[in-house]
């Protein structure tokens, strides 16, 4: 087990130097020039030299490539000539739209994004999986047809309308969250009411079309469950119906849940685009959107590229280690 | 004196969008301690059905069920047909057990063969959990898994095939049950493990003093394994008898027909093997009269034709013996010797 960890760690710690290499190299290719963008109305062809020294673009992709990825382990100076800005270690680059190291750029953005993502997940988990659960067992019933319903609005309404809508009623009409206060960080372990009051409705935005998929995917996966052979077994040992539905239903149709939770959950780590769009939250989401759009700013988008793969990737490794402790199948290789 | 299971006048339908699906019909069987019967016949024809039905195990919603199934235990005898779920529900495992046809999909993927024959011993005894598996490691000894006390551990797919149904019979045993239905047990096994499994069940039962239901459709397994056999057709029990009557003097076309699609070594010629034409009867439009009689080769000797419109009684040929056919055993005899 534990070399295949340490194995599978090596490979994720590679496809991340692939990845922030082709991101190097993407950038390289696209025409835009930061040197000129950040260069004033006085532009001289020495200004614009001295602006792509400062900002290590002189050099070559590869050269760039290798200062970054010392700067993540030493911490990284950028300019020089008396002028210059230090990043400590972890050093993700120097933001030149914002004048800041992007570190500390995306050491605001992350709670943000983390606490939105998972609040999302617990909200969309719980309540998808007890839809379908509940949808499963009485299947073709009133509740069930409820439930459809549920997974039918979940699932055609983008989360662009949806999140209007959210925004449109509670926070305008009915006026339970202050708009000005939308968009407001409150650190849950020092506000933690404070957070529940910007970040609910957020939340419940982005785990909405996912409870509707995760009910759908429980329902089905119950019911196919429920007519497999071991729990015809468990049922002629002489277990009640809630023991076999607890522990041998449940058991079998939510392992692969696990698969896609930790997968969805990661694909979200990396930003809600929608969503921090709508609810004004300034999470990793909306600062690569500006970067990748408007500002061009490649050591933010590195970073947040950067940020989103390790997760995956690393969730990825999880999700595969807690299912080998789900699936004793998958233990033996 | 009254066998300890009796299934009397047994109905199985199930509601279907394209008409009721009458799995099984009008059936009766008994079974004693001790004693093995033998439910034969091809695959649709509700020997399992009838058997599931015993057990409770049907989608109550889905099927209706009428007759009845009276297990005569010693605080009193109970029919499970008309009994509540909960009644029904804690005699299985206890006093009546089953294990299926495929032992690759019938166990519980994630959980230790120990902890699933300690699930079931847990449900009705009082113990620890070291216990339990103490009993688990005991049941695998006793069905024959070598080095129990370390397998008890394993995961069903660190199992055989045969293994596996061991460790199934282990967890249907674990209660020591006075009935166990065997649906088709070695179907899915190979032929040498099909005899050690069979001649295990054999030596549990005299241990156990146990009732045993084997569904089956090999004739050679119920030769040598049963008591008293039901040979079933299109949901009804067309012949009953001991094995020496169904063997030796069958009295239903459809017997004959089952018997003579079995290859014997001892005729020494060699000649095809005679299969029965046609195909099994839809369950959902039985016909008016003997399902077998499209079939038959004897049916258009019946002069009345009665075999097209009437379905006929179960007859008794001797008091172990009989037979749902409009011809006697000895007009069907002489029938056959003419064609010979």
């Amino acid at each position: 087990m534990l070399s295949y960890v340490s194995r599978r760690l090596l490979y994720t710690v590679i496809l991340l130097l692939i990845v922030s290499l082709t991101i190097f190299f993407i950038f390289d290719w696209i025409p835009v020039d930061p040197a000129r963008l950040i260069c004033t109305k006085q532009c001289s062809p020495a200004l614009v030299e001295a602006n792509r020294h400062r900002l290590g673009l002189d050099v070559s992709v590869l050269e760039q490539w290798w200062r970054f990825l010392v700067g993540l382990f030493q911490g990284r100076t950028f300019g020089g000539d008396g002028i210059g800005v230090t990043c400590a270690a972890p050093a993700l680059g120097y933001s030149f739209s914002r004048h800041e190291c992007v570190t500390t750029i995306v050491a605001q953005a992350f709670p943000i994004t983390f606490s939105l993502a998972l609040g999302a997940f617990i909200l969309w988990l719980s309540v998808g999986v007890s839809l379908g659960v509940l949808s499963a067992r009485k299947k073709g019933k009133f509740a069930d047809r409820a439930a459809s319903v549920f997974v039918l609005v979940g699932t055609s309404l983008p989360t662009f309308i949806s999140g209007i809508l959210v925004v449109l009623f509670i926070v305008l009409k009915f006026n339970l969250v202050n708009p000005l206060e939308l968009g407001d960080w409150h650190s849950p372990f020092v506000d933690p009411m404070g957070w529940l009051r910007t970040f609910f409705f957020p939340c419940a935005t982005l785990a909405l079309a996912y409870a509707a998929t995760y009910t759908r995917f429980t329902r089905s996966n119950v019911i196919e469950t429920s007519s497999e052979d071991f729990i015809r077994t468990a049922r002629a040992k002489g277990l009640s119906e809630k023991v076999i539905l607890r522990k041998h239903t449940l058991r079998a149709a939510l392992a692969p849940i696990v698969t896609i939770a930790g997968l969805d959950f990661a694909g979200l780590l990396g930003g809600a685009i929608i969503t921090e769009g709508i609810f004004g939250l300034n999470g990793l989401g909306k600062l690569s959107i500006k970067a990748v759009t408007q500002t061009y700013d490649l050591p933010i988008i590195v970073a947040t590229t950067l940020i989103a793969s390790a997760f995956v990737l690393i969730m990825n490794l999880i999700v595969d280690i807690a299912y080998a402790f789900i699936d004793p199948r998958v233990r033996t290789e | 004196m009254s066998k300890f299971l009796e299934v009397t006048n047994l109905n199985v339908t199930f509601p279907t969008v394209d008409g009721d699906v009458h799995a099984s019909n009008e059936v009766t069987y008994s079974v004693g301690l001790g004693e093995t019967l033998a439910i034969v016949g091809e695959s649709g024809s509700g020997k399992s059905v009838s058997n599931l039905a015993v057990m409770g195990l049907h989608n109550p919603t889905r099927t209706k069920i009428t007759g009845s199934a009276v297990l005569n235990l010693s605080s009193g005898a109970v029919d499970v047909i008309s009994a509540p779920t909960e009644t029904v529900r804690a005699l299985r495992g206890k006093e009546m057990s089953m294990i299926f046809q495929d032992p690759m999909s019938a166990l519980h993927p994630f959980f230790s063969i120990g902890d699933q024959i300690a699930e079931a011993w847990h449900l009705y005894n009082k113990g620890s959990k070291k216990d339990g598996i103490e009993k688990a490691i005991e049941m695998l000894d006793l069905v024959g898994i070598p080095d129990a006390a370390n397998r008890v551990h394993d995961f069903p797919h660190q199992f055989s095939g045969g293994m596996r149904q061991r460790a199934m019979i282990a967890m249907a045993l674990v209660n020591n049950p006075s009935l166990l239905i065997a649906d088709e047990p070695t179907t899915a096994l190979d032929v040498t493990v099909q005899s050690q499994i069979l001649t295990l069940l054999k030596n549990l039962q005299k241990e156990l003093n146990m009732a045993i239901i084997l569904i089956t459709h090999d004739l050679g397994v119920v030769a040598e394994f049963a008591d008293r056999i039901c040979v079933m057709y299109g949901g009804r029990i067309v012949e009953s008898g001991s094995v020496e009557d169904i063997f030796y003097r069958p009295s239903h076309p459809y017997t004959l027909g089952l018997l003579n699609s079995v290859p014997r070594i001892t005729t020494g010629t060699s000649h095809r093997l005679k299969a029965i034409p046609g195909q099994p009867p839809s369950l959902i439009e039985l016909p008016a009269g003997c399902a077998f009689a499209p079939r038959c080769e004897y049916s258009s000797r019946v002069t009345s034709g009665a075999c097209l419109t009437q379905v006929p009684l179960l007859i008794e040929k001797s008091p172990s013996h009989s037979s749902r056919c409009h011809l006697s055993a000895d007009e069907l005899n002489n029938l056959v010797k003419d064609k010979a």
